[in-house]
């Protein structure tokens, strides 16, 4: 259980720059999910705290101890990786095994310890894991396995690489739920990177999100799903609309209407809500307060399963709603609660 | 259905029949050559077919041949992989300059003709006494080894996912541990086909073995050569089955090993 500091770290391959000055804290015994766009600097920014890759400026702090120029052997983390990465050549048992026999843990030590942490992980049976070997067991059951391989040397820092991403929808909902009961269980100090927002938010106690090279913003799941800071932070978790306005002292100016406005931005801006947020009345409707009510023409609906996707032509913008149930095409009228809009400078 | 049910194994018979004859059909000369204790122009097969030569082979030099050539075919595998192995697993891994360089290297005396390579080599090895002595030979034999041994051991190294080291060394495993107990196994499959390929390479050298050997290393390639040249048909055609022997222990050999290694050990990753 140590924090992790991670001070002024930059990391370039050739000319190319993949961590630009990355300054965070990884709090002790919490998990916090590294999110961004592929080529963003998150799995650079792990293997670097790993010791994988060398840092070209910075330091990386282990608690008190500075590891920025210990090899990854002494480091003392645990790496899961997205592909497994289990020995195809060992049994299962061996594969948990091999940290404990590297230090020279006596045998029947090994073993209980070995088939604990495999019951913690719900491998279950354990009855053939000494014979069975991790290319006999399905993706979900191989992770668990790397899993088990990791958190049975009580490594301080436990650091994940999209561990959930080869494996199918329904096995990835079920291990994200049971990763981060087994976290809190074990109360190690975990980092956890994914391109997918929706895992972020859901595993972590602290999200930092990640975009070229840089950290964009860092808070709790809540606080980056209904504060993005930026256009980037709110496009990338899935806000849906953008559209382009005017900003003025206490004044915005969006799709041919101004509404009372209260931010600091001024000029034009990017305005940006959740297709979730935007509700939908039978044209010609009435105004209400504190809210973007504008005209326009539902063009499309298509049906999702879980609500229905409006796609509803504005003056100069097509904007996504949601809603439960169906609604008729032509002329209608949509609602924005103004504290569900964010106003960017473009 | 049934018209073409019938086809199906009749078509598929023909096929392995031409297969066979154009396999086989060359070979089964050398077999009948090999029986034949008297066959004259115009006679379409032999007037006489007996063991005669094969009995005959066995007394003669031939054993010696291919007792030396066995000797010089182990010892050159053993040297080329006790080389290959660490320097393909340092190729394949390491951020070593002039990577490319290194292995053009390897592959230089096969870009240029065999013949004055080889011619070549000989002055050397005589000036340097290794002429005409199992030394020599066993040299020659390894420039080729070599070529092709660091070549396929190289991309075999490169075939095992890199996370499988890093998952051991994040553990604590050092370099050489990681090396021991997670490159090599995985590697071994390919390791074993490299080092079968390159044990019927030596078995079967000829030009190199001829040019640095003769006349004191005989080795069966060269045996086969001078019975032929020498009008001992049938001394070369039972040296030339005694030849194909090992190739086609070993490549079963081979098929199989690779096959159920491959399966436990790729199959599923």
């Amino acid at each position: 259980m140590v924090e992790v500091r991670v001070e002024e770290v930059s990391k370039a391959y050739g000319k190319v720059a993949a961590l630009k000055g990355v300054s965070q804290r990884f709090a002790s015994g919490a998990m916090t999910a590294i999110l961004g766009p592929s080529g963003c600097g998150k799995t650079t920014l792990l293997r670097c705290i790993a010791g994988f890759l060398a840092v070209d400026l910075g330091r990386i702090r282990f608690g008190v101890d500075d590891v920025t120029e210990l090899p990854p052997q002494q480091r003392g983390t645990a790496m899961v990786f997205q592909n497994y990465a289990l020995w195809p050549h060992m049994t299962i048992f061996e594969n948990v095994a091999y940290g404990l026999r590297l230090q020279k843990v006596a045998s029947d030590e090994i073993h209980r310890c070995v088939l604990r942490v495999l019951e913690l992980v719900e491998i279950g049976s354990l009855s053939d894991v000494e014979t069975r070997r991790p290319g006999a067991l399905s993706g979900g059951q191989q992770q668990r396995v790397a899993l088990a391989r990791a958190l049975v040397v009580q490594p301080k820092v436990l650091l994940m690489d999209e561990p959930l991403s080869n494996l199918d929808a329904k096995v990835r909902q079920r291990l994200r739920a049971e990763l981060r009961r087994l976290q809190k269980q074990v109360g190690i100090t975990a980092i956890y990177v994914t391109h997918d927002q929706e895992e972020a938010l859901a595993l972590a106690d602290t999200v930092v999100l990640m975009n070229q090279g840089q950290i964009v913003q860092t808070g709790t799941p809540q606080d980056i799903y209904l504060k993005p800071s930026t256009a980037f932070a709110a496009e990338f978790l899935g806000v849906s609309n953008q559209i382009d306005g005017e900003a003025e002292a206490g004044r915005l100016r969006i799709a041919g209407q101004r509404v009372p406005y209260a931010g600091s931005e001024r000029g034009p801006v990017t305005v940006i809500f959740r297709a979730s947020d935007v509700q939908i009345e039978a044209a010609p409707g009435t105004e209400r307060a504190e809210t973007i009510s504008v005209c326009g023409e539902l063009e499309e609906s298509l049906f999702l399963g879980a609500h229905y996707r409006h796609y509803v032509r504005l003056p100069g913008a097509v904007v996504m709603a949601d809603s439960a149930d169906p609604k008729p095409m032509g002329a209608v009228r949509i609602h924005v609660p103004l504290e569900k809009v964010h106003p960017y400078h473009a | 259905m049934p018209a073409s049910g019938m086809m199906r194994p009749t078509l598929r018979m023909a096929g392995f029949v031409v297969a066979a004859l154009i396999i086989f059909g060359p070979l089964s000369s050398l077999v009948i050559w090999s029986f034949a204790e008297k066959w004259y122009w115009p006679h379409l097969f032999p007037q006489q077919l007996g063991f005669l030569y094969w009995a005959k082979v066995f007394q003669g030099d031939m054993l010696r041949a291919l007792q030396d050539g066995l000797v010089i075919a182990v010892v050159v595998t053993a040297l080329t992989l006790v080389i290959t192995v660490p320097l393909a697993y340092v190729l394949a891994r390491m951020p070593i300059p002039l990577k490319p360089v290194i292995l053009m290297v390897f592959l230089l005396p096969q870009a240029f003709p065999q013949l004055p390579v080889f011619v070549n080599s000989m002055t050397l090895l005589y000036r340097v006494n290794l002429g005409g002595k199992l030394g020599g030979v066993i040299l020659i034999h390894m420039v080729g080894a070599l070529v092709f041994a660091v070549w396929t051991m190289t991309a075999v190294f490169k075939s095992v996912p890199e996370t499988l080291e890093e998952a051991a060394i994040n553990l604590g495993a050092s370099r050489l541990k990681t090396f021991w107990s997670v490159s090599l196994p995985l590697a071994t499959p390919g390791i074993v086909a490299s080092t079968l390929l390159v044990f019927l390479y030596s078995l079967d050298e000829f030009t190199g073995t001829l040019l640095v050997g003769s006349p004191f290393v005989l080795t069966l390639p060269v045996y086969m050569y001078r019975t032929s040249v020498g009008y001992e048909l049938q001394v070369a055609s039972v040296s030339a089955l005694l030849l194909m022997v090992p190739g086609i222990v070993l490549l079963v050999m081979l098929e199989r090993y690779m096959k159920s290694e491959y399966l436990s050990m790729f199959g599923r990753i």
